[in-house]
């Protein structure tokens, strides 16, 4: 029996072992364990993410299928985060909407277990397993409000069409396999190596890339975005937008990175539409919209075209700059659901714009915490987001790429009117009632999210410092 | 007589086209029936042409377990479906000529498609292709110990990260449709034989000309 | 050409002469068989039974052949009729199709393959097609709902097969039939000196799963108590009740050989197949062929005892039993002989 290294999968065992056993709890404990396996998810998440920290240094594991290197740790560790903050603010908005169940928990802690899955894939068949558990957990959590019309329709939406990408993806590995024979990802960049690429490898790729594409919302796959973001309860919308963003990216940064840096002319250019359309289209529909969650999903979907400038450089400055702005979308992120699940007026949830009318007298923290977030997602400097945006671009344009980066630069200016406009909305407009008392875990989460987009400027250095090991391991 | 064909292969040529003529014809059956019955019923007999393949190409594992796993179950529980859900495909058809032009056309991108790959295939093998898992010496173990001695070594973190993939679907199945209803009478076993006369007998006694 | 002859003519028609052979001893079989299951209930509610055909009515179920066949077969007008003519072959063909691997005795099978088990699951849980196809192509009520409950019903049930027939292998280490019953041979009893006899069979070391097998042989076959699919007090005859003629009879044969073939795998999974019950001298003159049909008698008596005895189940009784305890108790049992065999090392 060959034996495998099973200290490089600590974190993982350790939650997928948190599954089984809290489905155990839930399924014997009842109703009354609900909160005691959101207590103990939170635990296993947390142990996971110690167990990341210990992990040895860059390794594989299962021949090659399942590989831990700086930037596997860096993203986990992100995702970890992710995926626990938004646990911890679902906590009282289940309660309240009445979908408190011990499934939900533990469909997050799944989820996160895909993800990690599918940030250490080095693999076709580790990165297809570990898509799918993250994908079909989201599926079910986006219509676990199983009595709301709108939550059973995100979550049907999201089913079909994720069901087709995941097809894409298949046949786009099938492709590459059957051209390659290699399911391994440095074995399919050996063997891109040693010839020109074929029309059906390219094809293969493509479809691969289309595939991801769907899982990170860039468009023209982007179709689902906002009316599951719309639809989900608001929770899920959150971790939605976090934690899979990451893993995604993540997986795409490998995949091209990795098995496909060979044939990176090809790849790049795919990337580099993947990210005009959709740092344009983010731009321009976000403009019209006048419910706040749907309005978040297009400006995820900008986000990822900015995100996506980055990987198309294709340079060591470019991956750095994703995964630096990847740090401050998931803080940015957070910070807004937070204020979007505080929305609610004598218990019933509220999503239109037009709600937060005057919010910078009734609650002036709140909405000063909101208006940095939005200065922030628009890129306005000094704060976090014009980071995030200034290292994508430079890197684009130290790559050549500068009509990219001159349309990410004019997209981006069309998205600060629709941010500018929630700030406009909040402070200019005649307030109306105030908002019930805000819980304190999403206070908290507020601030924190607030004091990192102001603060990012003191600590930018130390986190492009670790963007850049973590970048390091694929050059 | 001799054809130049060895009879062996001959008899496998023979059985080789009997299963894939069967299974390209109830292939196309399953879309061309009028009957959606019919269709699974197709799609049924074209699965177990696939099975024979695969035991021609003596992998008869897989072939045994595609009948079990999708003949025997998956397509079971299809034609229940499909049964129950009296589905009229004639009116679904009823726009099919207005669709037609856009469905040809795409239906001639992706067979353009399909040939330049094959044709960039034909042509220009560029890719050096190697197998990723060489199979077991055959002979030397039947082919059901040589898949458990991979899928439990080699593969063992794909397997099982796979049987984690099915237990969150059930759990998502179950999530989203098990209802426990309020004031529905359930059937206690355990309570039922746990009753003890003492429990269940009340004994009185009745006056004459009273009743109780 | 005279090599292509030997080669591969020759061995066709000698398995074809043998497939014949086997074939009209084992429909003759099931007739007695389908007899001693009459007589057996009669016996049991202190009746006769059939006594009017032959001596002591031994050839009753010719006399039921021949009816059967002389009748008209009626064919509703709103059926579908290609599909409810396919039925009963289906349902009489796999029946039959399944023996091609059954061994009687060593070396005395028609084909020897490697995953014999596995050949007889596909082919049984294909059997659930006869029933679907004529419950629905009668297009009448009662047939298509004992259509569906006997697909519910199969599918539950051969999940826990499934998992006792793993439990066997998992003890044997081999697909093949020959190899389960040869297996047999020690075990138990072998292991503290005795003679190879019944001990070292695997009724014995997995008796829970022995019994397993058996109820869920009882509802993998539709036999009472689980005989719901054709109950007669709730849906007249069930899936069959618009067959009339020669198909009724393809119906009713092939059920009966399922019936027989459940008791021969009861038999080769549990009782030793031919092996006898005590390998010492009187016993190991008998050939092997007449412990295995004397064992298959056995286990088809216990069938007969059952439906005469045990009242018939209520259908969600029946899901309960197949999901919540054979499910649970097979799985359990999975781990613990495998568990087992790792701890002592015969794995």
């Amino acid at each position: 029996m060959t034996g495998f290294d099973l200290t490089l999968i600590l974190p993982e065992i350790l939650l997928g072992g948190g599954v089984l056993v809290l489905l155990l709890i839930g399924v014997f404990g009842g109703e009354k364990a609900t909160q005691a396996v959101t207590i103990s998810t939170l635990a296993f998440l947390a142990a996971a993410a110690v167990g990341v920290l210990g992990l040895p240094g860059p390794a594989t594991t299962f021949d090659g299928a399942f590989v831990v290197d700086p930037f596997a740790r860096l993203m986990k560790l992100l995702v970890l985060t992710g995926s626990a903050i938004a646990l911890i603010m679902s906590v009282s908005h289940a309660r309240r909407e009445r979908f408190e169940r011990f499934e939900y928990p533990l469909l997050i802690l799944s989820a996160t277990l895909g993800m990690m899955m599918m940030i250490s894939a080095n693999d076709l068949i580790s990165l297809y397993v570990g898509l799918e558990l993250q994908s079909l957990s989201i599926y079910v959590l986006a219509a676990i409000q199983r009595d709301s019309v709108r939550s059973t329709e995100a979550g049907l939406k999201y089913f079909v069409l994720g069901a087709l990408a995941s097809g894409m993806l298949l046949y786009g590995a099938s492709l590459i396999y059957g051209f390659t024979g290699q399911t391994s990802f440095q074995a399919i960049a050996a063997a891109m190596a040693d010839g020109e690429p074929g029309i059906g490898l390219v094809f293969g790729v493509v479809f691969l890339l289309a595939g991801l594409a769907f899982k990170v919302a860039a468009v023209p796959f982007h179709m689902w975005t906002p009316d599951v973001y719309e639809g989900a309860p608001t929770p899920v919308t959150a971790f939605l937008a976090a934690a899979p963003k990451i893993a995604a990216m993540a997986l795409l940064a490998r995949v091209t990175m990795d098995a496909l840096a060979p044939i990176g002319l090809e790849w790049r250019q795919i990337v580099v539409f993947l990210a005009i359309g959709s740092m344009v289209l983010g731009a321009f529909a976000a403009i019209g919209q006048s419910n706040i969650k749907r309005l978040m999903a297009y400006s995820s979907i900008g986000h990822v075209g900015y995100a996506l400038v980055g990987l198309a450089a294709g340079t060591q400055v470019g991956l750095q700059g994703v995964i630096i702005y990847l740090i401050i979308y998931m803080a940015m992120t957070l910070g807004a659901f937070a204020v979007i699940l505080s929305m609610r007026r004598h218990n019933v949830a509220l999503e239109n714009i037009e709600d937060l009318a005057g919010l910078s007298r009734t609650n002036p923290t709140m909405a000063f915490v909101l208006a940095m977030i939005m200065f922030s997602l628009a890129g306005i400097p000094p704060l976090a987001g014009f980071f995030g945006k200034f290292f994508v671009f430079m890197a684009a344009i130290e790559a050549g790429l500068f009509v990219l980066a001159v349309i990410g630069v004019l997209a981006s200016v069309v998205g600060a009117y629709y941010y500018l406009r929630i700030v406009k909305v909040m402070y200019f407009d005649e307030p109306v009632a105030a908002f019930d008392r805000t819980p304190s875990e999403l206070r908290a989460v507020m601030l924190l999210s607030g004091a990192f987009t102001l603060l990012f400027i003191v600590f930018a250095g130390p986190v492009s410092q670790v963007a850049q090991a973590a970048a390091q391991t694929f050059f | 007589m001799d054809t130049g064909i060895d009879p062996a292969t001959g008899v496998q040529a023979l059985f080789f086209y009997l299963f894939s003529g069967v299974l390209l014809g109830s292939g196309f059956m399953v879309i061309a029936a009028r009957n959606p019955v019919h269709s699974v019923l197709f799609l049924i007999l074209s699965f177990v042409n696939a099975a024979g393949l695969f035991m021609l190409l003596g992998a008869e594992f897989l072939a045994l377990i595609l009948i079990v796993v999708y003949v025997g179950a998956v397509a079971v529980l299809f034609l229940f479906v499909v049964m129950m859900l009296d589905v009229d495909f004639a009116a679904l058809r009823q726009g099919f000529l207005t669709y037609l032009p856009v469905g040809s056309v795409v239906a001639v991108v992706l067979v353009s498609e399909l040939l330049v790959v094959l044709g960039g295939l034909g042509f220009s093998p560029t890719v050096e292709v190697t197998p990723n898992a060489p199979a077991p010496e055959p002979g030397e173990v039947s082919n059901t110990v040589a898949l458990g001695r991979l899928l439990y070594t080699r593969f063992v973190y794909f397997f099982q990260v796979a049987g984690l993939i099915l237990l969150v679907a059930m759990v998502g199945a179950i999530v989203l449709t098990l209802r426990h209803k309020e004031g529905v009478k359930r059937q206690s076993i355990a309570a039922q034989v746990a009753r003890t006369p003492a429990t269940a007998i009340e004994v009185r006694r009745v006056e004459p000309g009273r009743g109780i | 050409m005279g090599g292509f002859f030997s080669t591969y003519v020759l061995p066709v028609i000698v398995m074809a002469a043998w497939s014949v052979l086997l074939l009209v001893i084992l429909l003759v079989f099931v007739a007695f068989i389908l007899y001693g299951d009459r007589k057996i209930w009669a016996a049991v509610q202190m009746r006769r039974g059939p006594n009017v055909v032959g001596p002591w009515g031994l050839l009753q179920s010719f006399a039921d052949l021949l009816k059967f066949v002389f009748k008209e077969p009626i064919i509703p007008s709103g059926a579908n009729k290609g599909v409810y003519l396919l039925a009963p072959l289906i349902a009489s063909g796999l029946a039959l199709a399944a023996w091609a691997v059954v061994p009687f005795d060593v070396g005395w099978v028609i084909a020897d393959i490697n995953v014999g088990i596995l050949y007889i699951f596909a082919i049984s849980s294909l059997s659930v097609y006869g029933i679907i196809m004529g419950g629905w192509a009668s297009n009448s009520k009662y047939p298509f709902l004992g259509a569906l409950r006997s697909a519910a019903q199969m599918v539950s049930y051969e999940v826990s097969i499934g998992f006792v027939i793993i439990t066997v292998l998992l003890v044997v280490g081999s697909l093949n039939l020959t190899d389960i019953v040869l297996a047999q041979g020690e075990g138990i009893g072998t292991s503290v000196g005795l003679p190879s006899s019944l001990l070292d069979w695997h009724w014995l070391a997995l008796l829970p799963m022995f019994v397993v097998f058996f109820i869920s042989a009882l509802a993998e076959t539709n036999r009472p108590p689980f005989d719901l699919p054709e109950a007669e007090s709730e849906l007249v005859a069930g899936f069959a009740v618009e067959y009339s003629s020669t198909p009724f009879l393809l119906f009713y044969l092939g059920e009966m050989v399922a019936v027989v073939l459940m008791c021969a795998l009861a038999t080769i999974l549990f009782l030793g197949g031919w092996l006898p019950p005590l390998a010492v001298a009187p016993f190991t003159w008998v050939p092997g062929i007449v412990w295995f049909v004397l064992k298959v008698i056995l286990v088809f008596v216990m069938f007969a005892l059952v439906k005469a005895i045990v009242p018939r189940y209520r259908y969600d009784q029946l899901m309960r039993l197949g999901w919540k305890v054979f499910l649970p108790l097979s799985l359990v049992m999975v781990v613990v002989v495998s568990g087992f065999l790792m701890a002592t090392g015969q794995a």
